[in-house]
């Protein structure tokens, strides 16, 4: 009996940081090339609202996913553009894509209030799926496996690849990187491009797995959550990894508690967990800062322009 | 080396005739050189004589309106700096080119044109550094490093393209004597191989005793070319300046005065992310003398500086005082209305705001000393007069008072910087790096208004990394390592040697691979 709870209680856990844990990952990516885009939250509505949208009028999900990637990166190509080309304020962009994002999304998704559809299912057969035991690993959907191989991959290619170098080098000394010869505000471009597309995968993880039904402002300010734990996990996508499910867990104490008929405490102090934690973890960060630590790309949000 | 070089040897690089203009300069007028291989060529000149173009158009990041440039013997363009690498051109700038957050192996990749297997790139930079007796640990963090291991960083990514003509811009100008020695040793060998060296510098006594041949420059035009090794100095000096050599004149200090400044006891942590702390630093500064503090950087220097300024005040009153009076505890303002002027090693960004203009930049500092700001109204007149002023005496080069600070090349927004706080007559004036990046005949002339503000009286402090400076300024001399200050010691019974092995202290080489490099890294194991 004790591990079916536990093991329902991994599913909601993965359930509710996946779609954080691929925002976060995008937007790492996006501050390691030396770009602060504070639109996450805007960026995953437009997702969420695209990917419905497509799912709902052709009935299949997997080109709602496809959709809601090509809407998060139609949506940072316009914080790019803004940002980049015409060097505006990377902070007053990404707070304006916020707002942009909240406004699209519910008027596209006017129509679709209340409206369902088939939620995203489990890969595996259902002999994995829906064992008892072993769905704990085998039971999530291909969103939940893309996103644990995107930490691997974005972890090697920073690490490992000349290209993930040149990035970061980017994002550490811009000026430097223009003097070497590297292209500093294309590949901006291309980071800003994979933040758009994986923040779009994470809004649409609310809309066609999480809750297969439209609503305003599904992503209830996942985005910020997800902003926060780029800078707790220190730009280390293992340390993201980590973090997204603790976050997860923090999430779903609201859940469990009924499930556990703890009453004495109120659902709503529990429902405000998550974001106390992400004040506690960024004042915990700040403190960190004054110790000397060096995490923070040298050149986050700095405005580059070649002269 | 020291025999003249084949004059029959076909030049590995000869430019001839070559002008460039921008919108109202001519940056560079009908320049000639010509550099054989093995040989080391200086170019001589002050800021904007045209070097820093000439060299641009030879590593191809600038071209040239007219003229041509010939690669051994060949007709050749250098559309871009690509190209130049290709011909085998490889330079080392004076502002490095280098990411503090990334290993030094990860920034030679970052360097390379082309993409190389990790563990080869390993295989060849460790060659270099062996060939040459380069101590550089590969897998350390820059910002862990000193200067002189940097400049390796980027003279190893030069070397690993097999140059044929290597040009280093004022590669000396931070370094200390011991590692000034290494490095001409490392030039040496690199020319005996049979690479050419472009050697700019405005240090003559470097050029005397490394280069075979010298280009100056003055205006945009070669004003001569000569033999450093036969040439005076004096001699070399008045060609690039184009007047004699203003002398600094001293002041009697002997009878030194009164203590003007006086700390004791200081101690404060670093600050973060790579500060040095301060350790019980002592010492006085009287009226009427200039004190010198020598040291490499990131010994202690900005801490220092900002512990002096107020901006991190002190945990006790007593611990700095000026003219007898405990300013410890005070923040900035106080302190400079009592008489304390600070000038720090950043121009842009600490000594002034780039996006003011040169009036409001000067309201900032002197509106505590000078009647510029009554009842807290700016007063507009007395502010460009002042500031007017210190365009006029400081031969600041600018469009007028209400230029930005950032639109002002880094010599001259030094020169404005140093005439805002020498104007306001302080009482004591503390220094970082006054002439850094000014070139000889300004530098010369902010020097001789240090003498002289000290002859009034006042007590100077110049916290600098250039010996030769500090040596022709200071009467007293002390040295910061480890942000610990020794002891101050007449200037006159001092040998450059000896400040040299003080300044290297910890830093200096060890001669082993691995370079020693701070007390704070003494309890780590030495890396390999």
């Amino acid at each position: 009996m004790t591990t079916a709870i536990l093991v329902s209680i991994v599913m909601t856990l993965v359930a509710a940081s996946t779609p954080i844990l691929l925002a976060a990952l995008g937007e790492l990516v996006v501050e390691k090339s030396g770009v602060l885009n504070l639109g996450v939250e805007g960026m995953m509505l437009c997702g969420a609202v695209a990917g419905f949208a497509v799912a709902f009028s052709t009935g299949s999900t997997g080109l709602g996913l496809v959709a809601a990637c090509g809407a998060g990166i139609a949506t940072a190509m316009v914080f790019a553009v803004l940002t980049l080309s015409l060097t505006a304020n990377q902070v007053a962009t990404g707070l304006a894509l916020t707002i942009f994002g909240v406004g699209v999304s519910s008027l596209i998704g006017a129509g679709f209030v209340g409206r369902t559809i088939t939620r995203l299912g489990p890969v595996f057969p259902a002999a994995l799926s829906e064992h008892p035991l072993l769905r704990a690993v085998f039971g999530h959907d291909i969103v939940v496996y893309l996103s644990l191989a995107l930490v691997l991959g974005v972890s090697l290619f920073l690490r490992r690849t000349r290209a993930g170098l040149i990035l970061r080098a980017v994002g550490e000394n811009d000026a430097s990187a223009h003097a070497i010869g590297y292209p500093v505000i294309a590949i901006r471009y291309g980071a800003i491009a994979f933040g758009g597309a994986l923040a779009g995968l994470g809004g649409a993880y609310f809309s066609l797995a999480l809750t297969p039904m439209w609503a305003d402002r599904l992503t209830a300010g996942r985005g910020w959550i997800a902003l926060a734990l780029v800078v707790f996990a220190a730009w280390k996508p293992g340390r993201l990894l980590l973090g997204a499910y603790l976050f997860g867990a923090v999430m779903t104490l609201e859940l469990q508690a009924k499930a556990a008929g703890i009453t004495w405490l109120a659902p709503e102090l529990l429902a405000m967990a998550p974001y106390l934690a992400t004040v506690a973890v960024l004042t915990m960060m700040s403190i960190g800062r004054k110790t000397g630590r060096l995490d923070a790309p040298a050149c986050l949000g700095k405005p580059f322009s070649a002269s | 080396m020291t025999q003249p070089p084949d004059q029959t040897v076909r030049p590995r690089l000869a430019l001839s005739h070559i002008s460039k203009s921008f919108p109202g300069v001519k940056a560079n007028e009908d320049i000639s050189l010509s550099v054989r291989p093995g040989e080391i060529h200086a170019l001589l000149g002050e800021n904007g004589a045209g070097k820093s173009t000439l060299v641009k158009i030879i590593y191809g990041v600038q071209q040239a309106d007219e003229g041509s440039i010939a690669w051994n013997g060949e007709t050749v363009a250098i559309p871009s700096p690509k190209a130049a690498r290709r011909l085998g051109i490889g330079m080392v700038f004076q502002h490095f080119s280098l990411f503090d957050a990334m290993t030094v192996i990860e920034n030679i990749a970052l360097g390379l044109d082309e993409a190389v297997d990790r563990d080869e790139l390993k295989a060849r930079v460790a060659a270099i550094l062996d060939s040459y007796s380069l101590p550089l640990d590969p897998e350390r963090e820059v910002h862990t490093l000193s200067v002189g291991e940097r400049q390796r960083i980027e003279i190893v990514r030069c070397l690993l393209q097999k140059p044929k003509l290597l040009i280093m811009d004022e590669p000396t100008s931070v370094l200390t004597p011991q590692e000034v020695d290494k490095l001409f040793l490392t030039l040496r060998q690199i020319a005996s191989e049979g690479c050419a060296i472009l050697y700019i510098s405005h240090k003559l006594h470097e050029i005397k005793a490394l280069c075979e041949a010298a280009t100056i420059l003055r205006g945009g035009k070669v004003v001569a070319t000569c033999d450093p090794k036969i040439e005076t100095t004096k001699r070399m000096a008045e060609l690039m300046i184009g007047a004699e050599l203003r002398q600094i004149v001293h002041g009697d200090s002997s009878g030194a005065g009164a203590v003007r400044l006086s700390v004791s006891g200081l101690t404060l942590a670093g600050e973060p992310p790579f500060g040095t702390d301060l350790e019980g630093v002592s010492f006085e500064a009287r009226a009427g003398e200039i004190l010198g503090i020598a040291g490499v950087a990131g010994n202690g220097q900005s801490e220092l500086l900002t512990a002096l300024s107020g901006e991190r005040p002190a945990t006790k009153a007593d611990a700095i005082t000026l003219d007898g009076k405990p300013i410890g505890t005070m923040s900035a303002g106080p302190r400079r209305a009592l008489g304390l002027a600070c000038v720090p090693e950043e121009r842009n960004g600490h000594a002034a705001v780039p996006d003011f203009s040169l009036a409001d930049n000067s309201i900032l500092t002197a509106r505590h000393r000078l009647p510029l700001t009554p009842l807290g109204i700016i007063s507009t007149g007395d502010v460009k007069n002042f500031a007017d002023s210190v365009i006029k005496r400081f031969d600041v080069r600018t469009t007028g008072t209400a230029a930005l600070a950032r639109s002002l090349s880094g010599g001259n927004l030094q020169k404005f910087i140093m005439g805002r706080e020498i104007g306001q007559q302080p009482g004591v004036l503390v220094v970082c790096q006054p002439t850094w990046g000014v070139d000889a005949g300004a530098a010369a002339a902010i020097r001789q208004e240090l003498v002289d503000l000290a002859a009034k009286g006042s007590a100077v402090v110049v916290i600098s990394q250039d010996l030769d400076e500090l040596l022709e300024l200071a009467d007293r001399l002390c040295v910061i390592n480890e942000g610990r200050l020794s002891a101050p010691r007449a200037v006159a019974e001092l040998g450059i040697d000896e400040i040299g092995l003080m300044m290297g202290g910890v830093h200096g080489e060890s001669g082993h691979g691995a370079s020693g490099h701070g007390a704070s890294d003494l309890g780590e194991p030495a890396h390999a």
